[in-house]
């Protein structure tokens, strides 16, 4: 967040500038819990406030925390479900306190053969689990969003189409997330560009109840087509930007529930950008 | 349905959606006509009737057969004893209340027991057997059941023991009813007794809805094919009353922040208001601008019947006044469920009477 772009302005002002709110992640990344088959929790409670608080007054409004699981046989275990929500908890509560809306992102990884019921299962679990711990530590669920997985197949089973993706992730969130939290922002795991985008779509499109806005909270997914374009090279940038652009319009057509799937797809876009057990 | 399976039939998840969203048809609402044989007891008291079954079902048959008043409830809660009576001609109730389009319902719970070690808190019973006697409600044409879990609010209360107890037991009830084809109503009320204000209910009552619907989790439980029945949020019954569109923000604030949107229908108790009270807050409720997932209705009893108890006072010529009385309230309910309610019901004796009944034991 301290670099700045070549004309000296600072890139928080620019994104403030374009109406954007500049967020930080105040994570430290995972660590092994013990005992159980490699499952994680995420640390950065430690002077997370004094961060906060410094992250503010540098122009932040919003921040990102992001906890792990996975699915197997015998995971999620409740340790695991127990730690993490408790931690994003924490930090939400912390967050709150010191001016930042908290996004909490409890990520099941779509890695393994597991169908997409089984994912369902899980992701209610954690996500129920989620927000007794956001209950109990007093979050102002009204202040907070939510940034979770799609509910899809593990990456080595049978792919679905992206209506059943949105009717499964939909009645989940149903489910599980109070009408109070303003936002569901996904996440797009290993997606491509053009399948998270379809997915988001999706749900968008689909008839029933949704008390709260669905949209996108892309990192591979919005930048995939970009990377390959701008390969490092200054001469290279308005193909790259013309690629960036691209994506945004299609994700924010998909919100609308209006992407007609024509976006330009650059080399890549339609690319799977599953990495086994990712770690960012 | 990934969270629920059903033992024995594949249509039952099916079944039981359908009734829990019927239940919350726009315009309709729950009679709680389920007082056990004690309870009713005090309410005929009070008009000077005597606790007889003959007396019980008297009571019941004039309410079922009010004219025009089946279309403005989608079900009514039984006792037991109620589930296998009829009219004087002979008709069970229960097909009085079907051809009406109104589902019956079943309370299953056998009331509450103290919880050792705490002040006065106590925790429901009723598990024991209740899939057997489930299936036979079931057969004898219940599709809902009802269990009233009990909290109050005090300088220590509701404990952490007593939330967690009332939670767990409502959602074993709540699956071993949903096993059994019947769409478990979800009562953990929250006393209205005490000092404390308005902040400090709709506190307790976000945190035990938060564990209620945890345990509903944990339990496996089909969301969607149950209902809820909470108490509004409201202050105490000895602070300072507030205005209704106080009550509707706060309790719809209350809801927002924890009930999942898969749950089709809130059906509010009434507690200790006034018939004209809790009509004028449901209808706030409705009128209110804000994300409201579920419908809103009404699960009421005395706040149904309190009127039509004293205009029958036990006589047959008071029929047609009682049934009128219970008509109106009726119908204002319906039309609170809609927003529309303009405060015009005909207020009979009793209506805007307190119907607060200190640390109330059904």
């Amino acid at each position: 967040m301290k670099v700045l772009c070549n004309a000296g302005k600072p890139f928080v002002e620019v994104l403030r500038a374009g109406g954007v709110l500049p967020g930080i992640k105040v994570d430290k990344g995972t660590v092994e819990l013990a005992g159980t088959n490699g499952e994680t929790t995420t640390q950065g409670l430690d002077g997370l406030a004094q961060r906060c608080q410094k992250y503010y007054e540098a122009g932040a409004r919003f921040a990102k925390w992001r906890a792990v699981l996975k699915i197997g046989p015998n995971e999620p275990s409740q340790l695991a479900i127990n730690e993490n929500a408790n931690g994003l908890a924490r930090y939400a509560i912390i967050c709150q306190e010191n001016g930042l809306v908290p996004i909490v992102e409890p990520e099941i990884l779509v890695d393994g053969p597991h169908d997409i019921e089984k994912c369902a299962e899980v992701t209610e679990r954690v996500l129920a689990a989620v927000y007794k711990a956001l209950n109990d530590h007093h979050v102002l669920l009204e202040g907070t969003l939510l940034k979770p997985n799609m509910v899809t197949p593990g990456s080595d089973s049978k792919k679905v189409a992206p209506e059943v993706i949105a009717e499964y992730t939909v009645r989940t969130l149903l489910r599980t997330v109070p009408a109070a939290v303003p936002a569901i922002v996904f996440l797009s795991g290993g997606q491509s560009e053009e399948e998270a985008t379809l997915n988001l779509n999706a749900m968008n499109k689909l008839k029933g109840k949704k008390p709260w806005s669905l949209t996108f909270s892309f990192g591979r997914a919005l930048q995939q087509s970009t990377l390959k374009a701008w390969a490092g090279k200054e001469e290279n940038i308005s193909k790259a930007q013309a690629a960036l652009l691209t994506r945004c319009k299609a994700n924010s057509e998909a919100t609308l529930g209006t992407y007609k799937g024509n976006a330009t797809l650059g080399e890549g876009a339609a690319e799977s950008l599953h990495v086994k057990d990712y770690k960012y | 349905m990934s969270a629920f399976k059903s033992k024995f039939q594949d249509n039952l998840p099916y079944e039981l959606i359908a009734n829990a969203a019927y239940i919350g048809t726009p315009g309709k609402g729950i009679l709680a006509a389920d007082e056990s044989t004690g309870t009713i007891g005090k309410r005929l008291s009070s008009i000077n009737v005597e606790n007889v079954e003959s007396n019980r079902r008297a009571l019941r048959e004039l309410l079922f057969t009010t004219p025009g008043a089946l279309q403005y409830l989608s079900g009514v809660i039984l006792f037991e004893e109620t589930l296998y009576q009829s009219t004087a001609d002979g008709k069970p109730f229960v097909e009085v209340l079907k051809e009406g389009g109104v589902l019956p319902g079943i309370k299953v719970d056998k009331g509450t027991v103290e919880l050792a070690g705490t002040n006065g808190e106590t925790t429901t019973q009723g598990l024991d057997g209740l899939g057997q006697r489930c299936q036979k409600y079931y057969e004898a044409g219940a599709r809902f059941a009802k269990w009233r879990a009990v909290l109050k609010i005090g300088p220590n209360e509701p404990s952490q023991l007593a939330i967690n107890e009332n939670a767990n037991g409502l959602a074993r009830y709540a699956v071993i009813c949903q096993e059994n084809g019947l769409v478990p109503i979800v009562e953990p009320e929250i006393l209205v007794d005490g000092p404390h204000d308005i902040e400090k209910c709709a506190e307790v009552t976000e945190c035990v809805l938060a564990a209620v619907y945890k345990a509903l989790n944990d339990h496996h439980v089909l969301l969607e094919g149950t209902l809820l029945k909470p108490n509004m949020v409201t202050p105490g019954s000895e602070a300072k009353k507030v205005a209704p569109e106080v009550i509707a923000e706060y309790t719809v604030r209350a809801m927002q922040r924890t009930v999942p949107a898969a749950v089709p229908a809130i059906v509010f108790l009434s507690g200790g208001q006034s018939e004209e009270e809790a009509t004028l807050n449901l209808n706030a409720m409705n009128k209110l601008k804000t994300k409201k997932p579920w419908s809103l209705s009404f699960s009421f009893g005395r706040a149904l019947q309190q009127s039509t108890l004293k205009a029958w006072a036990g006589k047959e010529e008071n029929i047609p006044k009682a049934q009128a009385a219970f008509l109106a309230r009726c119908k204002a309910n319906s039309e609170a469920t809609l927003g529309t309610y303009k405060g015009d019901a005909t207020l009979t004796e009793g209506a805007a009477e307190s119907l607060h009944v200190k640390d109330y034991k059904y």
